[in-house]
């Protein structure tokens, strides 16, 4: 499974900007062993650029059905609110407790 | 009669209904067996206990209802991590969730309750069911019965354990890429990946919403079919749950016809894998089947697509994973910090790295090149398998290239991918699966188990509990 074409060398700088977005941190320890395992995983993964698939899908019909449910109240209001809020690690009633998210400094 | 632990589910349930063991019994023996062996399994992460409620309502039930009653009314099941019992713990073998309690059942338990089936436990697994071999679990790996050096397989690796190691009667697990089938060929167990949507996911801890599937994982074929049997069917809570006879039903004769890809297993499966498969094909053909060449070209990418298709929804589904409302929540100085954080020490490595492969083969530049072409693939490998079944009713190959392996001999994450190379198929075209033992092999002077695979046409589970069966019968 040779890849003619190396689509993407991960480096350590990639790999932290995918890790923001995924808002996880690799500590920095790690960071190397990480992204070289990473790179063999993408190179492997990167042999599908080599696959033709010359007209995908076609000839596809997918079997359509209708899955939606009638529009209404699927349960009475607060079935469920206090086994949802039991496990908030921090409330107000039943409301969740959390930094304020827009600061006007 | 057998020791009641040992029995099958048909075995229990013959043996409750001829007086000759009660549910009570049965319970106490499993239990028993879980209690002591677990210290060294690690099957279970949790032993429940007794639900006396439970147990009398499912003797009453017996006593009353006879063969009318649910085949698995008593019987003693374990359940693994993901799949939510409402009260229990469900962590998946993670930190993030490792207290959190399920406010739900699963459409799967709530199915089994009615059956009056009962749980003994929650099983080890790869942490968010993220791996091969329950070495990734955040609770320590799971040992295989049958050689307590090696891996049971995974992610289901707790529920096989259990049930090889008759710590129970049978055992749930998921399979997403394998992780039903991979732990029943390590540990010589029968297991089922669904087609999907026959079984519902509402209450399983989702990994790859569009390939995972909750299966059975039992001592025999018939156990097998019993629980599948159990566990099915359309669902409201689950839209991608399928009513019976979508799928043209398919009509075959006695001698049914197996397909083998031969060009896939010229190189890559070990030699003696390989040749308890073929003394197994030509036993079946001495019962009365045929062999038949497939052709199935597009497969030798499948795992390239499984790898970019799974992680893509991982990273999506694990995105709710937030430290906020419930499960792990470390709190730092800014709101960004409280989700980086939490989230980073509540996930392990393996889950952290598919997260990263999920959000890069998603991303602006890289998502045409990567997800589009997978699932472009994926489209592909539906179809040759759909004109294979033209000219067979099942396919056959070896469930995994090699025995169970040794702690830690696959540490390389592509190492370990690379074992779910004839599993993955299945779930990237929704289409039935089973894995059934085949004999063994030795290793290291040790008998291991291997398995032999089949895939059906969608919702032809018939096709495989016959070939299955036939399997068995042969060893």
């Amino acid at each position: 499974m040779h890849c003619d074409r190396v689509i993407l060398m991960a480096t350590t700088e990639e790999v932290k900007k995918l890790a923001a977005l995924a808002r996880i941190k690799v500590e920095d320890a790690q960071l190397e062993k990480f992204t070289s395992e990473f790179d063999a995983i993408i190179a492997y993964i990167g042999q599908l650029e080599t696959l033709d698939i010359s007209r995908p899908g076609e000839g596809e019909k997918p079997m359509l059905r209708n899955v939606m449910r009638e529009d209404g109240s699927p349960h009475e209001a607060s079935t469920h609110t206090k086994k949802l809020t039991e496990q908030f690690p921090a409330r107000e009633g039943d409301a969740l407790s959390v930094k304020q998210i827009i600061t006007h400094d | 009669m057998k020791k009641p632990n040992e029995m099958t589910i048909e075995e229990a349930a013959r043996a409750l209904r001829a007086r000759e063991l009660t549910v009570r019994e049965l319970w106490d023996a499993c239990a028993a067996a879980a209690h002591t062996k677990n210290p060294e399994l690690n099957a279970f992460l949790e032993i429940f206990d007794a639900d006396d409620v439970a147990i009398d309502a499912a003797q009453i039930r017996i006593d009353t209802e006879k063969d009318a009653a649910p085949l698995l009314c008593g019987i003693p099941l374990a359940i693994k991590d993901n799949i939510l019992i409402e009260g229990k713990v469900a962590s998946a073998a993670s930190k993030m969730l490792e207290n959190y309690r399920a406010t739900y059942d699963a459409t799967v338990i709530k199915k089994l309750k009615e059956a009056g089936a009962l749980f003994l436990g929650r099983t080890n697994m790869d942490e968010f069911a993220m791996g091969s071999s329950t070495e990734h679990s955040a609770y320590g790996p799971t040992k295989n019965p049958l050689d307590t050096s090696r891996v049971p397989g995974g992610s289901s690796g707790g529920s096989a354990a259990a049930v090889a190691a008759h710590l129970c009667i049978a055992a749930l697990g998921s399979d997403t890429g394998g992780s039903i089938r991979e732990p029943a060929a390590f540990t010589g167990l029968t297991g089922l990946k669904p087609t999907y949507g026959a079984v519902s996911r509402s209450g399983l801890i989702a990994l790859g919403s569009s390939l995972d599937q909750i299966g059975p994982l039992t001592k025999t074929v018939e156990d097998t079919r019993i629980l599948y049997d159990a566990i099915r069917g359309i669902d409201v809570l689950d839209s991608t749950t399928i009513p019976d006879g979508l799928y043209p039903a398919r009509t075959t004769s006695k001698q049914l016809r197996i397909g083998v890809p031969r060009h896939l297993l010229n190189e890559g499966v070990d030699a003696d894998v390989l040749a308890a498969f073929n003394v197994t094909l030509a036993k079946l053909e001495s019962a009365g089947h045929a062999l038949v060449d497939v052709a199935l070209p597009t497969s030798s990418h499948a795992l390239a697509a499984y790898y970019v298709i799974m992680p893509a929804e991982v990273s999506t589904n694990l995105a709710r994973l937030d430290g906020m409302r419930y499960g792990h929540a470390s709190r730092g100085t800014t709101l960004l910090d409280d989700y980086i954080t939490s989230r980073t020490e509540g996930f392990g490595e393996e889950t952290l790295r598919r997260i990263l492969l999920g959000t890069f083969v998603l991303s602006s530049g890289y998502i045409d090149a990567y997800y589009r072409k997978a699932d472009a693939a994926r489209a592909v490998l539906r179809r040759e398998y759909d004109n294979a079944f033209e000219t067979c009713d099942v396919i056959a190959f070896p469930t995994t290239p090699s025995p169970a392996f040794a702690f830690g001999e696959k540490s390389d994450p592509l190492a370990m991918y690379l074992g779910d190379i004839f599993t993955v198929t299945a779930n990237l075209t929704g289409m039935p699966a089973l894995s059934v033992s085949m004999g063994t092999v030795t290793r290291d002077d040790t008998e291991l188990p291997v398995g032999i695979h089949f895939t059906a046409p969608h919702q032809a589970e018939e096709i495989l509990f016959t070939i299955g069966q036939a399997v068995s019968n042969s060893q």
